[in-house]
């Protein structure tokens, strides 16, 4: 046992920072040191950066265009990409969409899609939810009948985070309504989101942000060549995507980094951050967020044998997501009274007037309010009890 | 990074895990508590022949050279099989104390006794008014005619009444509270002066009150250089912190399974307890705050087995959870057996008033969050 990184983890560390500090994007950087919120082509451009250095499919396999990176490795990238403050990679179709296609989509889709995703070419949403199908997703109505070679497809979608930036979208639709289970007669589809009879319509969230959208389905014609694998199929590749997602989620490497910034309060003695109440919580969050990191270590260590992520990826996304409303909470209680001025136009980009509050201080009730959401999104952490109770009580 | 096992390692936990499986069953550690000292002397010769008792000690003491990594080991197993003979006491307190000493000629005279069985030994360091202070020290050794006469009470000292030997802090210099001036001698339990109250402590082990009345040593008896011993003392409080840490790990695992398996079973209102969605969540936090208390515990092994400078922070991050989560984990264990839970008839009772124990030796989750702040 041991956690203490070979020479050569050493080197591909340095690789790694050195690539943050020359290569990528400096402007991006400097955009998010004075928190200015992102656009579509800062996130765009960011991972066209790491698609350059063959860095843009961290968990995919080689010979797909992938890194394959060990565990320790990725380990190392994801925390000096948050040590950088770099932007995240947008799940959807590194993360999400791109191994469902590598894993289960036959030659030509694989041909015809893959690289488009790793180079950041073509960007992807997810159309899983429905207004009637939250966390009990099998219970999605969106039809797709079969007519020829095409799909007509009707429904809504809900929840479709940047579906207004989004190219193309993978979703669930049912093929089949005569099926003794639920889960049977749904299958994975992709459509390009310039079709006829698609409508976006935006849905302003808590933090007054269009971040998620409805999406309407009014009969998209759909070639049958778009759907993945069998018909009839689709959730439980919808499943093996879920368990990727909630990996994801988790981002302790941010996490640890935010941290490091409460930390830095303390020390340079901020009012608020130096009551013993404050203190003490920051102390309890540091040592759940140490307990989550060695989680995590363990679950990648294990993944790297070739274990599946199994219920441990559950833990990660509740504890995860916890983590990161616990740091929400404790940025906004140290930002005190500024916490509360609503001006989130002064961190757009095109902003020159003197901002209101210290550094992004305003921003913290914002992002506390916006981050209630994490506990939600990627099955609720409810949810995530009922799959450890499944595999903890074995019922 | 690697959290594998070597294969001594792995032959290590399995034969711990069978002696704790086959031989040491519930009814039989039940009646090993209830003897004299709260142990069985055969155990413990047995634990000697296996190789248990000289695993921590380096080979040059006569010992196997384990880490930190296979005192876990160890310590775990030992705690789902609620183990009552006093190790922490004799080899991670006492034997770590004189594993670390700088006296050649004392621990040539004790080690071989306390590795192989034949003698054991306590660590006498905690006072009534001190809390988890270890500097707080009111206990004296004033120096006299070549040698020292020691006076001060001694409290809860784990497995304090069996032990031939006792290994005394006192302070032979400086104020109450002072880091500096703090001595530690090695005594024989039977010498003039030195009292015992044994009593059994509510895990079902064995403790006792230890007075120091003007009790004579000599300086042949100094563990290490006159007034120097905090730092030794503090290093041998956070290996035994580990180590109780590592059995309560082991705790929790078992407290786990057993709330699993009894809410399969026992039925209610016509179904199983486990059907209960408002109890698997709740059994679903317990196996979370398990495997987050695992992790932590990996974590401050590996540390301490790479003598990582924050080592003793980790273990201080380890002892806090164990202190929070593990105590929810225990009640929560308790509440959904109902009143099985609370009877003596059953394990689970013993598994949590041991991990309740815990939570109190070597400082408490209170403690540990302001070691942890402080470092």
């Amino acid at each position: 046992m041991n956690v203490s990184f070979s020479e050569q983890e050493l080197a591909f560390q340095r690789e790694v920072r050195d690539f943050f500090e020359t290569e990528y994007p400096q402007d991006i950087l400097a955009k998010a040191r004075r928190g200015i919120e992102m656009q579509r082509e800062d996130f765009v451009r960011g991972q066209k950066a790491l698609y350059q250095k063959s860095w843009a499919g961290v968990n995919w396999p080689v010979e797909y265009g992938g890194t394959g990176w060990t565990a320790t490795q990725k380990y190392i990238f994801y925390n000096e990409m948050a040590r950088a403050k770099a932007l995240m990679i947008i799940p959807f179709g590194l993360s999400m969409v791109g191994p469902v296609i590598y894993t289960y989509g036959n030659d030509e889709q694989k041909q015809r899609f893959l690289p488009d995703i790793l180079s950041s070419e073509v960007w992807w949403c997810q159309g899983y939810s429905e207004p009637g199908a939250g966390s009990d997703l099998a219970s999605l109505k969106t039809r797709a009948e079969r007519e020829g070679d095409e799909y007509v497809v009707n429904g809504t979608k809900t929840w479709t985070t940047l579906a207004q930036h989004s190219d193309w979208m993978f979703f669930l639709a049912r093929t089949n309504t005569d099926v003794s289970r639920r889960q049977e007669g749904i299958s994975f589809m992709l459509v390009d989101m310039k079709s006829p009879g698609i409508t976006v319509t935006p849905i302003i969230t808590i933090d007054g942000d269009p971040e998620v959208n409805q999406v309407f389905f009014d009969n998209v014609r759909i070639p049958v060549a778009n759907r993945i694998g069998e018909e009839g199929k689709g959730w439980s590749y919808a499943k093996m995507l879920l368990t990727h997602e909630r990996t994801n989620i988790a981002d302790v490497a941010r996490s640890k980094v935010r941290l490091a910034g409460l930390k830095k309060q303390v020390a340079d003695g901020a009012a608020l951050a130096n009551t013993e109440g404050f203190k003490r919580k920051l102390a309890e969050t540091e040592i759940e967020l140490l307990a989550l990191e060695y989680t995590e270590l363990r679950t990648l260590a294990s993944v790297s044998v070739g274990q599946a992520p199994g219920p441990e990826s559950s833990i990660l996304k509740i504890k995860g997501t916890e983590m990161q409303q616990s740091i929400d909470t404790l940025y906004m209680e140290l930002a005190g009274y500024h916490a509360l001025p609503s001006v989130r136009e002064q961190f757009d980009v095109g902003f020159d007037g003197e901002r209101i509050g210290a550094g992004d201080s305003t921003f913290s009730a914002l992002r506390y309010f916006n981050f209630r959401k994490a506990s939600i999104y990627g099955g609720s952490n409810e949810i995530q009890k009922n799959i450890i109770a499944k595999a903890v009580l074995g019922v | 990074m690697d959290f594998s096992l070597t294969d001594e390692q792995a032959m290590l936990r399995e034969s711990v895990e069978q002696f704790v499986s086959k031989a040491y069953t519930f009814e039989k550690r039940e009646k090993y508590s209830a003897l004299q000292h709260g142990f069985a002397p055969e155990n413990w010769q047995q634990f000697a022949e296996l190789g248990w008792l000289a695993l921590p000690f380096t080979e040059d003491d006569g010992g196997f050279d384990g880490s930190p990594i296979e005192t876990m080991l160890l310590m775990q197993e030992f705690g789902k099989g609620l183990v009552v003979e006093p190790y922490v006491a004799s080899i991670i307190l006492a034997g770590g104390a004189l594993k670390r000493s700088t006296n050649n000629q004392l621990k040539q005279r004790l080690l071989p006794s306390i590795l192989d069985g034949s003698a054991q030994a306590a660590f006498a360091f905690a006072e009534a008014v001190a809390g988890y202070n270890l500097a707080d020290i009111s206990t004296t050794a004033t120096k006299d005619s070549g040698g020292y006469r020691i006076t001060g009470d001694k409290v809860v000292v784990l497995n304090g009444a069996a032990a031939d030997w006792l290994l005394v802090s006192a302070r032979t210099s400086g104020d109450r509270r002072d880091a500096d001036g703090i001595s530690l001698f090695c005594v024989p339990a039977s010498v003039d002066g030195l009292t015992r109250r044994g009593y059994p402590t509510v895990d079902g082990m064995h403790a006792a009150e230890v007075s120091f009345a003007d009790v004579a040593v000599s300086a042949e008896n100094l563990v290490v250089a006159e007034g120097a011993a905090l730092p030794l003392i503090q290093a041998v409080i956070d290996d035994a912190t580990l180590a109780v840490s590592a059995e309560a790990v082991g705790i929790m695992e078992m407290l786990n399974s057993r709330t699993v398996e009894y809410t399969k079973t026992r039925e209610q209102f016509g179904v199983p307890l486990s059907s209960f969605q408002a109890l698997q969540h709740r059994m679903v936090d317990m196996f979370t705050d398990f495997e987050m208390t695992r992790s932590l515990l990996l974590m401050a092994a590996i540390k301490a087995a790479e003598s990582s400078t924050d080592a003793a922070r980790a273990i201080a991050a380890l002892k806090y959870q164990i202190g929070t989560a593990g105590r929810k984990l225990g009640q929560e264990a308790v509440q959904l057996h109902g009143g099985m839970g609370v009877t003596d008839e059953l394990d689970v009772a013993h598994y949590f008033k041991r991990l309740t124990t815990i939570d109190t030796l070597f400082g408490n989750a209170d403690y540990q969050l302001a070691r942890f702040t402080e470092q």
